[in-house]
This record gives structure tokens, sequence and C-alpha cells, in this order.
């Protein structure tokens, strides 16, 4: 089953957690302390506006600055130049907030990795400098006497300190509804293999764009708050690296990913920082920001993951894991596939063609795969098999030619879009998302194709029983034989009821007896609805196995047509099969 | 403005440019070694260079005296630095940095990368504030003649125009060129520099050849600490150091090293050069406060045009 969306458990902690601070308001007498408690859930509101976005999608950014600053001088200058009032201004840093991190997702989600972590660095460094041109180094909250609630100015600071709980409670509810809905299953797979996750039906871009919308709404908002509790800002207290720093390390420290993560760091972090800094900061300047440097080393040299999953780790040490669910039992498979019958063009190959430089993988290209059939696709390595794949379901463009699939032209198409299209894919080397088990693994197929969560989850179910898989559901991935990965990458391509699937070299690295196994799944697929182009080496297993063959060589076609026929062809035994096949399999 | 005013004026800004270019492009050879050849992510390396400012000024001011060496004062103590940064970088390098680089990252998520940010960002707040602790905010340099003297090199139009070459600028930027010049021997011609390379392509085959993967990682991450804080060193007699100055120049330094292409050591050089080259010539056209803006903006902007240069596995078999 999927989970509730904010399960009763969860709300019942972040309630108690904001409760149990908000108490401690009471039993803190000194205004100090008081400002301290209320900067804990800001920061916090940091770190999981952080962990929405790069913690789940594990694009790293170290430019949360960038929102936060800006949330910082909409409020302040709001109510400086035009009166606003930080009830109104803490909202418009929001959204703000989310259109700086669409405006700013757009171009750098072209970058991957440590250039996208170094591009995001350049953004809030960039707006210190224009913040100082402009004339803001130093800008205040005006003082006001008339209407002080109006313009979030309270003399008890414990009002504060609500203010930023309830900040808190809401960011953490966000954080725990992307985490629990198709929202975080779609950022986790993004994070452990982004192209697996945008050929099996994720729309990576548009979930990349929606989380560093809503991480810079809340980092805005967080912002904006701060603005208001500290009464000034400057481009390098809201800009500055370590605002940048704080936001990556707090999750960190407390372990990203989590919805608990940025929560348990801010609040081991942040009361030792001010209070190192209120006791020795006179004398010792920077000595919070040595802390933190000590902290994120100590973390990432003891506990990788962060606090969470040490603490979680210990406790179900002493725990004895609960054994898993039982699982409903696979259908029956029917012992044998039914006769094929072969429809009209489902997917037209013409003319294509694709160069990378001055090498041409692909040259001039065309076929077509019918309704119902099995097309096997052979040709020595080399001869552009897998480059045409990847042309037909959209993660290489073709240089020319063109793809029609029922109809409609493929070209142009993300993966992701032509997965939903109905077209499913499986890759040479199995493409899974190793921290995920078998069943999540195949839910993120199984979002193309279905709107609601409970439906994708049951027809996961069902993809795994289709392939023999469903006792193994609960398994995590990287652990998987490569058999069983086989066919949790088959099952994940099915659950997004495709069409058409394109299953690239399926059995390499596989026994004879498990060749058997995924040759029986294989076979079944044509009766069930899906039509299968597949890439194999393996001869004997594929003459029996496809209706008809198409054979490349160094990127051309060289021949087309039923096995026995082709198999026969000199051109294709002198290219691919060889002399010896020749003799092996000649007509009596 | 009129148009002699404006040539005197962008040939003052092409001959800083060329200077501060030069030192730019060391600082890019030096984190070449580290990111370029290594892969290895160091966030730190500015952080490095602040070292090597500060340590070039304390040598300069407290150990020679600037009487026995004259103007030679501040590059004898750039030249000191270099000892002190490759030990300190090559302890660095086993006692941190090795944990989340070479074989050991080989199974780690994204080859280590993400915990060598993480590290290094660690590494670089701690010397930052580090320095703010012991040496204070203000700004130091180490003031010679040569800081503010420049050789006069009369523009031939008339007989009032000229531009000034500062002489600090001037002998960093030649003894950045030679120094680059030796690294790029090293790299090239030497047997260790073939060892290197042949960790960085491949870690795993280099060992199986019989090279140690690690011992190369900590040379060439010392080498790369060293060449940092040696520039710092250069820089210093023109620029003040301050703890956080590490932040600007370290995207300096990624941006030459990422234009220049990844793994080349001369195209890390030139990189650096066309860095120096747009901040001064950035001046022409921008507010002063915003020279850096623009050095920050031409890093986003290089980043995102020429990407096939920069995760150029578009290619990979999926």
């Amino acid at each position: 089953m999927p989970r509730a969306l904010l399960p009763a458990r969860t709300l019942a902690l972040i309630a108690g957690f904001c409760l149990g601070w908000f108490a401690l308001g009471f039993v803190v007498q000194n205004s100090y302390y008081q400002l301290l408690l209320t900067l804990v859930p800001i920061w916090a509101v940091l770190g999981v506006s952080w962990n929405v976005f790069s913690g789940y999608s594990g694009l790293n950014s170290f430019g949360h600055a960038a929102f936060f600053g800006l949330g910082a001088y909409t409020v302040t200058l709001g109510q400086v130049m035009f009166g606003l009032t930080p009830w109104a201004g803490i909202p418009l840093a929001a959204v703000l907030g989310a259109v700086a991190g669409v405006a700013i997702g757009l171009p750098t989600f072209r970058l991957r990795g440590i250039y996208f972590a170094l591009a995001m660095l350049a953004y809030p460094l960039m707006m210190t400098y224009v913040f100082d041109w402009l004339g803001l180094q130093e800008v205040s909250v005006p003082l006001r006497r008339e209407g002080a609630a109006w313009f979030m100015q309270f003399s008890d600071t414990r009002v504060y300190l609500g203010i930023a709980l309830g900040l808190l409670a809401v960011a953490l509810l966000a954080s725990a509804a992307v985490e629990n809905s198709r929202f975080g299953l779609a950022l986790l797979a993004i994070k452990q293999n982004e192209l697996a996750a945008e050929a099996a039906g994720v729309d990576t871009r548009r979930w990349k764009l929606r989380a560093i919308a809503l991480s810079g709404a809340i980092a805005g908002a967080a912002g904006g708050l701060y603005a208001i509790v500290l009464l000034v800002v400057t481009p390098s207290s809201v800009f500055g690296m370590v605002v940048s720093a704080e936001a990556v390390i707090l999750p960190m420290f407390g372990g990203a990913g989590t919805l608990w993560g940025p929560v348990i760091g801010a609040v081991i972090l942040v009361p030792l920082a001010e209070t190192l800094r209120a006791e020795f900061g006179q004398f010792l300047p920077g000595i919070h920001g040595v802390l933190y440097g000590v902290a994120i080393i100590a973390v990432i040299l003891l506990a990788p993951e962060g606090i969470y999953w040490k603490l979680a780790d210990l406790i179900a040490r002493r725990r004895p894991a609960t054994a898993a669910a039982g699982l409903p039992e696979a259908p029956a498979i029917p012992p044998a596939a039914p006769p094929r019958v072969i429809g009209g063009a489902l997917l037209e190959v013409s003319g294509l063609e694709k160069r990378f430089g001055g090498v041409v993988a692909v040259h001039d290209v065309s076929f077509t795969v019918r309704q119902g059939e099995i097309l096997g696709i052979i040709g020595p390595n080399g001869a552009g098999k897998t480059t045409l794949f990847n042309m037909l379901n959209g993660i290489v463009p073709p240089s020319a030619g063109d793809l029609r699939f029922r109809g409609g032209s493929l070209l142009g198409l993300r993966p992701s879009a032509i997965c939903r299209l109905g077209i499913g894919r499986t890759f040479q080397v199995a493409r899974a998302f190793a921290r995920m088990t078998i069943l999540e693994n195949v839910v993120v197929g199984a979002q193309a194709a279905h709107a609601t969560d409970a439906a994708a989850w049951a027809a996961a179910r069902r993809a795994l029983g289709l392939v023999g898989l469903a006792d193994a559901a609960d398994h995590i991935a990287g652990d998987l034989t490569t058999r069983d990965l086989r066919l949790m990458e088959l099952a994940r391509a099915l659950a997004g009821a495709p069409v058409l699937v394109l299953l690239d070299e399926p059995l390499a690295g596989l026994g004879a007896a498990e060749t058997e196994e995924l040759i029986a799944v294989v076979r079944r697929l044509p009766a069930a609805g899906v039509t299968v182009v597949i890439i194999e080496h393996t001869m004997p297993a594929m003459v029996g196995l496809v209706d008809r063959f198409v054979v490349l060589d160094q990127g051309r076609l060289l021949a087309e047509g039923a096995p026995a026929e082709v198999t026969r062809r000199p051109e294709v035994i002198e290219a691919y099969l060889g002399r010896k096949w020749a003799v092996a399999h000649a007509p009596d | 403005m009129n148009l002699e005013a404006l040539v005197e004026q962008g040939a003052q800004a092409l001959a800083a440019g060329l200077m501060v270019g030069c030192v730019y492009g060391l600082l890019c050879v030096g984190l070449a070694f580290i990111f370029g050849i290594m892969r290895v992510i160091n966030f730190a390396q500015g952080d490095f260079m602040m070292v090597g400012m500060y340590l070039a000024v304390f040598i300069a001011s407290r150990l020679l005296g600037a009487t026995l060496f004259g103007d030679a004062a501040p590059f004898i103590a750039a030249a000191l630095t270099v000892p002190l940064l490759f030990a300190a970088g090559a302890a660095l390098h086993r006692l941190l940095i090795a944990r989340t680089t070479g074989l050991r990252a080989v199974g780690l998520s994204a080859d280590g990368h993400q915990a060598q940010l993480v590290l290094t960002l660690g590494i670089a707040l701690i010397l930052q504030n580090g320095a703010l602790i012991l040496l204070g905010s203000t700004p130091t340099t180490i003031l010679t003649p040569l800081s503010s003297s420049a050789w006069e090199i009369p523009l031939l139009y008339d007989d009032f125009s000229a531009v000034f070459i500062n002489q600090a600028r001037a002998i960093s930027g030649v003894l950045a060129i030679v120094v680059a010049l030796g690294l790029f021997a090293l790299v090239s011609r030497t047997r260790l520099g073939k060892s290197l390379r042949a960790a960085a392509d491949n870690p795993e085959a280099a060992t199986y050849m019989g090279i140690d993967v690690d011992r190369c990682h900590r040379i060439a991450f010392a080498i790369g600490s060293a060449v940092a804080g040696l520039a710092g060193g250069f820089i210093v007699s023109y620029y003040p150091a301050q703890p956080f100055v590490g932040v600007d120049f370290v995207i300096i330094m990624y941006a030459g090293v990422v234009l220049g292409g990844m793994g080349s050591i001369t195209g890390a050089f030139w990189g650096g050069m066309v860095i120096g080259l747009v901040q001064q010539l950035s001046t022409l056209v921008l507010p002063l406060q915003l020279q850096n803006a623009a050095i920050f903006a031409a890093f986003v902007l290089i980043l995102l045009l020429r990407p096939q240069g920069l995760f150029g596995r578009n290619v990979e078999r999926a």
C-alpha cells in the first residue's frame, strides 16, 4: 500500500516537537536565550528547505543563501519602502523565493553533479556584490510604535518563537507530504539514477523545478522571518557563504533526505554555535564557523549519512528486524504462450541517422515494428544497436530521419514523454534505484501510467507478479542478483503499461537456466498486448524467440526478415554470425 | 569621453588583465592538479591561497626584513611558502581527503564527489574562521616600493597618454608564467607526471600497473596546495589578504579550469588568463564593485554554454 500523505504519527511528532519547543520559551526567561530558541526553528526551516530539494533529489545546492537573502531583503525593503506588513511580506518572500528557484533552476538544471553545485554557489555570491552596489549594505527594519502587531513587532519575544515554530510546522508538513507522495519517490529516483528515472516515465526536469520552487519558497519565508527577528540585514549576513553552508550542514549533520534530519541538525548545532559566539565571540570572532567546519568534517568521516541514520541503525540493531509482511501470491503463469497475432505498423523508423562529431553511429536505418510481434535486433559490437535504442526512446536526438509511433512523431520528445506514450525500456547495464525496494523501483515506473498512488502500487505488484518477483518485493534493489535485476527492470518497464518495450541485452550475464526463465517471460508479453523489440547476442535463444530480425552492421541496416531466412544470408554470416555458425546450422 | 581616453583606458585594462591573468592562470594550474587531473573537488583551494598570502606576509615582514633582500623579499617569501604548503597539503590529504578519494571512492555514490565537497567545505570554514580568530579581519599586504611603482609605457599617438604597468603585478605575472611552464613540463615529461595522469584516468587500472594511486593523489593534492600558496604569495604583493579572500578566488579558479577543459594544465592556464581579462575589461563598462559579480556571471555562462566540455558523457552507453 502507498503510505498516507500525512500519517498520524508524523502529525503527532510535528505537533509534539513544536509545542514542546514552545514550552521551553516559558522555562527560559533570559531574552538572549529566548532569541536563541527562536533562531533554532528559523535555521531548521532553512535546513528543511535545502533538504526538500537537495536531500531528496541529490542535486547539491551550495547556494540556498540566494533564496534566504532574497526573502530577507523582500520583507525588509517592503516595509521600509512601501510600509508592507511582514504578515504579507513573508508570504510574498515565499512567492519570490519560488520564482527565483524556477529562474535559477531552468538554466542550471542543464548541469550535473559538481558543476551544478559550483554554479549554485555563484548565485548568492553574485547577489552579495549586486546588493552592495545597490547601496543596501545595511538596511534596518524601522521601529513602529503605532500598530506594532501589524508590523510583527512584539515586546514579548515568545511571539516570535511561536511564529517561527508555526513556519517550521508548515515546512515540515510540506516536506512530509513530498516524502510520502509520488513527488518524493520521483526525486529519490532522480537521485539514484536520473537516466533510468527519465526512461521510466519520470519527467525529471519538471519534478526538479517543482522541488526547487518549493525549496526556494520555504527558504524565502525563513529569510523574511530572520530579518524581522534580527531587525537588520546586510548582504553578507543573508547572502553569505555561512548561510549557504548552514543550509547544507544542518540537514547533512542530522541526516540528509530524512524529514527530521534538518531539525536534529539545528537543535544540536545552532545553540552550540550561538552559545560559542556569545561567550567567546568578542575575542574569537569566527568560532561558530570553526565549529560548523569541525562538525561537518566529523559527520562525513564518522556518520556520512547523518545522525538520524546512525541512531536508527543503533535502535535497529537492538531490536531484531520484524519479519516482512506476507505478500500476495504471484498470479498463475500461463504455461505456454498462445500463437501471436501480428497487426499493423506500431513504430515506423525511417532514414534514421546519428552522428557523433565525425563518427556516424547509425546511418540511414529504416524498419517497421508491427503490433504484437517480437522483433530482434542483432549485429556485432559497435553496430549502433544501443544508439538506435537511445534514439527510439529519446535519450539521444537523431541527426536526421523520422520516428513515428502510432502515427505520431516522437522527434523532440523527452524520454519520459515517450515512456508515457507507451514505450518502455530496459538498459544494457541494468539501472536500478539501488537504495529503494524492488516494489518502489517498479512503482516509479507505474506512476507514469497511473494517476493515483494506490493504482500505481497495485500495478507495480501486478507487474512483479508477471515477471515472477512478487516474493522479493521488499528486498533492496542494490542487493539483487543479475537475474533479479533484469526481471525487476523489466517489471518497471511493464508497470508503466507500455504498448512497446525495448529490451537492451536482457540476457547479458545470465546462465543457461536463467536465460530460459527470462525468455519465457518475454515470450508471454505479446499475449499481454506488449510488442517487444529486443537486442541480444545469444543467437540460439533469439532464433526461437523472435518473429523477425533486423541486422545492423557498422550503423547500417544489413538485412531484415524472418529468422530462418536472415540467418542464411551470406552477408549476415560474414558480418556477424561467422562461418562456424553457418556450418553448424547449415540446412541439410 | 573622447576616443583617446577610451583607447588609453582600454589599453590600461588590457595590460592589467594580462598581468593578473597570468597569476590567475597559475592559480588555475594549481587547481587543475587537484580537480582537473585527479577529479577531486577541493572547496578549500581558495583558502589555501589565503594561507599562502598570510604566510608570505609573515615571512617577508618577520623573517626576511625588507632591507636584506630589497625588492625581491616578497617573491622570496612567496617561494618559501611552497615547501610549507606542500607538506600541509600532503598531510591534509593523508588525514582527511584520502578517505573520500582514489580507490576508496570507487564504490561511493557519485565517486565520492559529494563527500569531497562537504569535507572540503568544512576545511574551508575552519581555515577562514580560524584566520579570522588568529589574524583578525583587517586586510594585510606586503608593502614594498614595487607595489606602488609602475613602468610607464607611452602610447604613440600623443605626448601625454601612457599605460602604467604596476611593477609588483608585472613581476608576479612573469614568475607565474615560469612556474606554470615548469609544472607543465613536470606533467608531460617526467615519470611522475605519467603516473599522475595514469592514476587520474583510471585508478583501478593504474593500480594493476603497479602505480601507487593513493600516493599519486597525495602528490597531486600537495602540488596543487603549494601552487595555490605560491600564487597567493604573488597576489599579496599587490592585493590585500583577509580571512575570506579565498571565496572570491575559488570561483575564479573553477571558472578557469572548466573553461580550459578538464584535465588540461595548459588549458587551465589560458582559462585563468581569460578570467583575468574578463575581470579587468569589465571595469570599462561596469562599476568597480560589480567586477567580481561579472566573473561569477561569466562562470555560470561558461558552465551553461559549454556543457559538452563539462559532463561530456552524453554518448555514454545507456
